[in-house]
């Protein structure tokens, strides 16, 4: 018999108390010598796989899961426009905002965000030159100009009554709201509508125009703490349209006006939040980092917070270098718009849920872009990343 | 993630107050530390006595932060502890390599690389301006490649990235350039092995590339780390469109999720991005130049910590510096200027009043472009809340009550002999407002303080 093999299966039995040698005849000094022979062995064999065991142990493998996490919160979806169905005679509804998540992967995003097109109820002799071009033949009438505006993309047109001011033009309520009318007649988009800024009569044009549509669900553009906001919600509310609650810039007073909205009776699904927007350059980091929060806050469960956010992409324009003819700066025709378009981003990245914009060939790249960050964009085809060595 | 304290590191200071690091008291010390004013050496006791050596050593584990400083040529990427800059800040800006590839004409080579180097804009008295250059291999052909890394390497001194998935190739460039210390582009999961060792033989940051798959990534980091590499940046590939840029926007944030929420070491390095891939299928460069320009802001702001762009155009390249810019300025440092008035030059009695809004970003702008145009002026900064011209006005927090309390603050009345006070363009609507509020004649002034050198000369004769 093999007696090292016997002696190591035994050995290695951890069962066994006692070794009984039956029907064997072997010399006792070969008989020690084996089993220290065994051991030895059956130790050596137990070393070699000791540290392949250790390793195993230490080094768990890494195996990647989505860190994907879970809210306390979620955004409401404010719904802009209606339906004959429901009392409009828009041609269909745009949903905004109604995140449970942060991240697009972590699966609760279900809307994705708008771009509005600014139309003004004059004409806007003072816009840069690559604007002018492309709204200089429209601007005498704001239905014209609203036509166009859906024409290129716009999924919801914002009017702008700013010739209501005292100081432009002083247009009467009625008047503006009947500007309203003919717009509605035009195009069959939801549309948000605009005020001058005049805190004393903004709250006057929108109670007009809340009349004049309703039903309608327009975004009344804007209720801030400086103008009697108690009238825009009665007229909100009494005309079914939604509010967009306008701060500068501030986290305590955003929450502080879309409370005081709420308890003025506004519905919880028809506030949307507009933060004020900095232009590249100008302030974007604060309008950015303050939606950031806004978000964050209402997935954490802020409930003053839990509204989408709307934001004046136009307001790039205001940068000196999105317009100026400054040949250092290489030309404006591809600058400005390109300004346009890093402000829409940014806001895009931190949480915004709707854009105003301005420049026909910004909006064509931001609505392309939120098309492909949605995952609704084929695109034109897989591109094989490896080959830009070669390939450019 | 949770922001360290200062109390958290006090506990593995000396506590003895020594004063040796130049601080007041060892907590002093602590929260420079986490401003990272000071670094952990300046703390001489705990670097030399033994007796302090464990809790050395965990304060630098306490410090680390969880995305690692990475040093390329001369420039630090990484080393970033926060997903969302309002939580304290980020700290290293993405770093702009331009692409240069090994079958451009000498001529133009020197050219673009001269660009590069020469780039300059000053926004806000800072300058911006370009990190590196990227050397690519495009022909595969190793003389080539040197003779491109060899042209550069000796006119410029500039950090680079070595660019081709040969290791013969990169090695041929590590001959000549390794002792800048380039970033190596890139190891895969095909030839890892022998980018490992070159990266090891010549001490360099290496690229782990793993286009699409973060599995495939973490595979590959553990072999990198595994053999010894400790400077590693990811790259989870690059796609201007289409399903695969749905995928890598995702995934961008899932990469810095992992580090700094869960701390998972494998993707604690910096990002690569490279949005020139918009130029694979597109062949009008204006058009190309727009979408790269686009694909460089997404990844910007989903933490990409480097960037290899194409495009030299400052078209595309001042939008882009300008958001790195806004994006990385410190959100605790204040947003306004003190209101009063401020003395531009050497003004007198007759000199004009301006005035503008006490956001930091207009007041400086102001300043900048009265002083630019040396005019001696008083410019009266009225306090809007931090807000700029237009958007105070929209907020009502630019107001005739609030110019006559700044007017009579600053005792303007006592340093010139006339009321004649010149409003930004974009203050107009409130002129007549400001005029019956304070008895002073007032100026509408452009819409940009740009022409403020022309307006004045016209309408002041200064």
């Amino acid at each position: 018999m093999n007696l090292e093999r016997a002696l190591l299966e035994l050995i290695g039995t951890e069962e066994i108390e006692e070794l009984e040698l039956e029907n064997v005849k072997v010399d006792v000094d070969e008989l020690i010598f084996e089993i220290k022979r065994a051991a030895m062995a059956y130790q050596l064999a137990q070393a070699k796989q000791l540290p392949v065991s250790r390793t195993e142990e230490k080094k768990e493998v890494y195996a990647y899961t989505p860190p994907v996490k879970t809210y306390k919160g979620s955004v409401a979806e404010v719904c802009l426009g209606a339906t004959k169905a429901d009392g409009g005679t828009r041609g269909k509804v745009v949903k905004i905002g109604g995140q449970s998540t942060l991240y697009r992967f972590e699966g609760g995003h279900k809307n994705k965000p708008i771009v509005s097109f600014d139309v003004f109820d004059i004409p806007m002799p003072s816009f840069p030159k690559s604007l002018r071009e492309f709204w200089g033949d429209v601007w005498e009438d704001p239905a014209d100009w609203a036509k166009r505006a859906v024409k290129l993309g716009s999924e919801v047109v914002t009017l702008h009554l700013i010739s209501t001011d005292p100081r432009i033009k002083d247009t009467p309520p009625k008047e503006a709201a009947k500007t309203l009318e003919d717009v509605l007649q035009a195009v069959d988009v939801p549309l948000i509508v605009g005020g001058s800024g005049n805190p004393d009569k903004d709250p006057m044009v929108f109670e007009k125009v809340a009349e004049a549509a309703e039903g309608e669900m327009l975004l009344i553009a804007s209720a801030n703490l400086d103008l009697d906001y108690k009238k825009v919600v009665d007229a909100a509310v009494k005309y079914k349209h939604n509010v967009l609650s306008f701060t500068s810039m501030n986290i305590t007073d955003q929450q502080t006006l879309n409370r005081l909205l709420f308890d003025a009776g506004l519905p919880k699904e028809r506030l949307v939040q507009d933060p004020t927007t900095g232009a590249l350059g100008y302030g974007l980091d604060y309008t950015y980092s303050i939606i950031e929060r806004l978000k964050q806050n209402a997935l954490k469960g802020d409930e003053l917070l839990q509204n989408p956010v709307f934001c004046g992409v136009t307001n790039a324009w205001a940068a000196r270098e999105a317009w100026m003819n400054e040949p250092s700066w290489g030309p404006r025709e591809y600058r400005g718009p390109l300004w346009e378009i890093l402000t829409a981003i940014t806001v895009i990245n931190a949480g915004a849920d709707g854009m105003m914009m301005l420049h026909p060939k910004a909006v064509k790249t931001v609505k392309n872009l939120l098309a492909a960050a949605s995952g609704e964009d084929e695109g034109d085809g897989e591109l094989r990343y490896e080959d830009w060595l070669g390939g450019v | 993630m949770a922001k360290i304290s200062p109390l958290q590191i006090y506990k593995f200071l000396p506590g003895t107050n020594c004063l040796e690091c130049g601080e007041s008291s060892c907590m002093a010390f602590a929260s420079a530390l986490i401003e990272r004013k000071k670094k952990i050496d300046a703390c001489v006791p705990l670097m030399e006595k033994k007796e302090y050596a464990e809790k050395k050593e965990k304060l630098i584990d306490l410090l680390t932060p969880p995305v690692k400083e990475i040093t390329i040529g001369n420039v630090v990427i990484g080393g970033e502890e926060v997903m969302y800059r309002h939580d304290l800040t980020y700290f290293n800006p993405t770093a702009f390599f331009i692409d240069v590839d090994d079958s451009m004409p000498r001529e133009s080579l020197i050219e673009k690389v001269e660009k590069v180097r020469n780039f300059k804009i000053t926004r806000i008295g800072q300058e911006l301006t370009l990190d590196g250059i990227a050397i690519r291999s495009k022909t595969d052909d190793p003389t080539k490649f040197g003779e491109t890394v060899l042209s550069i390497y000796e006119n410029y001194y500039m950090p680079f990235i070595l660019c081709s998935y040969n290791p013969e190739i990169l090695e041929v460039g590590l001959e000549i350039a390794a002792e800048r210390k380039p970033l190596l582009y890139a190891a895969t999961r095909d030839n890892w092995e022998a980018v490992a060792d070159l990266a090891l033989k010549h001490g360099c940051p290496v690229v782990a590339s793993s286009p699409g798959d973060i599995q495939g990534l973490a595979d590959l980091v553990q072999n990198l780390s595994d053999n010894g590499i400790k400077d590693i940046v990811l790259d989870i590939g690059s796609y201007p469109g289409g399903k695969q840029f749905y995928e890598m926007n995702e995934n961008l944030a899932i990469l810095r999720r992992l580090a700094i929420e869960e701390r998972e070491k494998l993707f604690g390095y910096p990002i690569l991005g490279v949005p020139m891939v918009a130029w694979m299928k597109e062949k009008d460069a204006v058009k190309a130049t727009m979408k790269e320009a686009t694909l460089a802001a997404v990844q910007l702001l989903r933490y990409c910590d480097a960037l290899i762009l194409h495009s030299p155009e400052t078209w595309s390249l001042l939008p882009l510096l300008t958001l790195r810019q806004n994006i990385y300025t410190d959100p605790r440092v204040p947003i306004s200027v003190e209101a009063g008035a401020r003395v531009i030059g050497s003004p007198d009695e007759n000199s004009p009043v301006l005035l503008t809004s006490n956001f930091a970003l207009t007041y400086y702008t102001v300043e900048g472009d009265l002083q630019s145009s040396k005019v001696s002026c008083y410019l009266l900064v009225v306090d809007t809340e931090g807000l700029a011209v237009e958007v105070a006005m929209a907020g009502n927090k630019l107001t005739a009550a609030g110019v006559k309390e700044a007017l009579e603050e600053a005792k303007l009345l006592e340093k010139v002999n006339h009321k004649k006070l010149i409003i930004p363009g974009r203050a107009a609507r409130i002129s007549g407002e400001i005029e019956e509020e304070t008895g002073w004649e007032v100026i509408v002034g452009p819409i940009d303080s740009s022409r403020i050198g022309g307006f004045l000369e016209e309408k002041w004769g200064v």
